[in-house]
């Protein structure tokens, strides 16, 4: 893996989101070549994609050749409650850049047959061509997206009942009415990410250190599923100082060391004629 | 977004780079709009993966709905309350003109007149919706006969009535017809109001008093009995007194029914009311304050003499009186001013002043969020304005009726 440790948030989110764009721009996607990209929600996202829009804004980036597949969503939320994953997408990012509604992919937690609405959900990713990048969080207890302590680690897309503590980490979001949560989400399962061609995850805050020492320092655990993009080939962590307090001094020392190297992924490509 | 053929038929205009009043405050937020009404994006995207044909630039202007002027007698000229064959060739001729002002639905007014009168202009004029011929009308606003000899103002009293037994008969009798009537402007201590207040509010016409010498009490019995407006507020009624506070007291009287807002119309050009009264007004009930520009024919023309109603009035830069004398016969400031007037002496906030002409007359209306809103589904009545208020462009369902307003041929317009 790589592990990118920036200073703060603002950096972090930065430095994620000019990777994005790298990746990208040297993909040239175009009408018979599309960019797969997989795409998280919550608040550690939020820097990432304001960068994002901003690259676009600027005439850098366009996200017409490319299809986004979020990675979840609540089941029973209608589409337009404001902390629908949808609403979310639509205010934080889509409807600030140039992509087309066709090409945007979310899990629809109202249908009648749930597990239809995942088993197609996959289907429609392998039409895609697979995921070029899936970009994810982390929970305070080290799940990615919602495949909580448990999940198998080479589950499919699927309903997945909730967990006391992602509830709990998601009151905030409904007036911190524990009631008001949603108990059930559709969420892609760690085997889904598992076959993105490249992983990236984000975390950020001293809440989210103890999950991080878990995913990297530790053994692979189903109960810290994140710990499976141990076995993925190709598996980016973007953090910031306070997302590295509970690791070792030697690990931060180590990785740290090589962000000369690193940087030069998130260099400014060199200008060239727009393929659009 | 990429300009594309969208799934629906009709054209989507995405307003772009712009400040919108949405919930009671100016937001960063683009504005859509389909077949004349506002467009909900989310659901466009998701439900249709449509997107915008059209994108429009607004240069950072600030966008709000439609003015909405509840009382206007008048102007370039025409004068609404003459018995004219063309009425309603007149009424259009101001209707195309206040557009300018950012006004895209008015209630005509009509000033005390005589039963021949109203029998003729009522039925040339119906409730119609705005569009490129002009803003839209909302109803007539019948200011009279039924008011106070002592507080007729600028209405003839030779014309003006009391009710007689019968109560909503009679009112027919001299109106000749209420089908197209939104607003009725009456004294409530006149005897034998109490059932026509009832009966006009039952039929979904907004009462309001006005050219009255009604106490607080009288004022309150007339608004439980439905009425909710009160005609310029300070003029034409009793001043405010600290032992009986007259129809000014039901900006705070605790004895409006559970639910409903009493609104009062001002008439903020400078003239018709002091600053500082129309400040203990607004601090008082922020919420009821609706502009209006109670203007008459003479505004927009050049100073001089011109015809009122059965009466002639006379300008003198930007007031306007009875000739002869020194009573106030109406105002010549349009809606605009009135917007940029109100916030710079009340030192309300944008929104404030822009809903006093927009929100606050829907609401009165009963005509909310269709009009004076721009909620998803709401008409896409919009008034493009910049920082200082001033009106860049007029657009009625969506349509754009008018650029930047032609100057009104005025003498002094500092202050404004």
């Amino acid at each position: 893996m790589k592990l990118i440790i920036l200073n703060d948030y603002d950096q972090a989110s930065e430095w994620a989101a000019k990777y994005i764009r790298n990746k990208i721009l040297q993909f040239s996607p175009g009408p018979n070549k599309y960019f797969t990209l997989g795409l998280p929600t919550g608040s550690t996202p939020l820097g990432c994609y304001k960068k994002l829009i901003e690259y676009y804004k600027n005439g850098d980036l366009s996200f017409q050749y490319v299809k986004t597949f979020n990675m979840d969503e609540y089941v029973g939320l209608p589409r337009d409650h404001p902390e629908s994953y949808h609403s979310f997408m639509w205010n934080n990012f889509f409807k600030h850049i140039d992509i087309k509604a066709e090409n945007t992919h979310i899990l629809d937690g109202n249908t009648a047959d749930l597990q239809a609405e995942c088993d197609s959900f996959e289907k429609k990713i392998t039409a895609a061509g697979g995921i070029q990048l899936f970009v994810g969080g982390i929970g305070p207890d080290g799940h990615i997206a919602f495949n909580e302590p448990g999940s198998s680690l080479v589950s499919r897309t699927r309903v997945k009942t909730l967990a006391k503590d992602t509830i709990m980490a998601n009151a905030r979001f409904f007036d911190g009415d524990l009631s008001k949560v949603p108990t059930m989400a559709l969420t892609v399962g760690v085997g889904t990410v598992m076959d993105a061609k490249e992983v990236m995850i984000l975390i950020t805050g001293a809440h989210k250190a103890f999950a991080l020492y878990k995913a990297i320092e530790e053994g692979v655990n189903h109960m810290w599923t994140v710990s499976a993009f141990q076995q993925h080939p190709q598996t980016i962590f973007v953090c910031d100082e306070d997302a590295t307090l509970e690791l070792r001094v030697k690990t931060v020392k180590y990785f740290k060391g090589m962000m000369h190297v690193h940087n030069k992924l998130v260099e400014s490509p060199p200008s060239e004629p727009k393929k659009n | 977004m990429p300009s594309n053929k969208s799934v629906s038929d009709a054209p989507i205009t995405q307003f772009i780079n712009c400040r919108i009043l949405r919930d009671n405050e100016l937001q960063r937020e683009d504005l859509w709009v389909r077949e004349g009404r506002i467009l909900d994006p989310e659901k466009l995207f998701f439900d249709e993966q449509g997107y915008a044909d059209k994108r429009v630039d607004c240069g950072g202007s600030i966008i709000a709905p439609g003015f909405i002027d509840v009382q206007i007698n008048g102007g370039y000229g025409i004068d609404f309350s003459q018995a004219s064959e063309d009425v309603s060739d007149g009424v259009s001729f101001v209707a195309k003109k206040i557009l300018e002002h950012g006004v895209t639905s008015f209630c005509p007014t009509l000033v005390t007149s005589p039963p021949e009168v109203y029998h003729k202009v009522l039925p040339q004029v119906k409730v119609h919706d705005g569009g490129p011929h002009g803003a839209g009308v909302l109803g007539f606003h019948l200011e009279g006969p039924f008011i106070s000899a002592e507080k007729k103002g600028a209405h003839p009293e030779k014309y003006l009535r009391t009710f007689k037994s019968g109560g909503l008969e009679h009112l027919m009798e001299v109106y000749g017809s209420l089908d197209d009537v939104a607003i009725v402007t009456l004294a409530p201590e006149l005897p034998g109001s109490q059932s026509v207040v009832r009966e006009l509010s039952q039929r979904g016409i907004t009462v309001s008093l006005g050219h009255s010498a009604a106490d607080l009490s009288q004022a309150e019995e007339a608004v439980q009995q439905g009425a909710s407006f009160i005609t310029h507020l300070f003029n034409a009624m009793l001043p405010f007194h600290h032992r009986d506070p007259g129809i000014v007291g039901l900006l705070t009287s605790d004895r409006i029914p559970a639910g409903r807002v009493v609104y009062y119309g001002m008439i903020a050009d400078g003239i018709h009311t002091n600053p500082a009264a129309l400040r203990i007004a607004h601090r008082a009930h922020p919420s009821g304050l609706v502009l209006v520009t109670d203007a008459i024919t003479a505004m927009g023309l050049p100073p001089g003499r011109h015809t009122l109603g059965q009466q002639v009035i006379e300008i003198q830069g930007l007031h306007a009186y009875v000739a002869g004398t020194k009573t106030l016969s109406g105002s010549i400031a349009t809606m605009d001013m009135c917007v940029r007037h109100f916030k710079q002496v009340s030192g309300c906030s944008v929104q404030e002043a822009l809903e006093a002409a927009s929100l606050h007359p829907a609401q009165l209306l009963g005509i909310s969020p269709k009009k004076g809103k721009l909620d998803y589904g709401s008409d896409a009545d919009l008034v493009l304005l910049d920082e200082g208020l001033n009106v860049k462009a007029t657009y009625i369902s969506g349509e754009e009726e008018t650029g930047p307003p032609v100057p009104l041929y005025m003498i002094d317009m500092s202050g404004f």
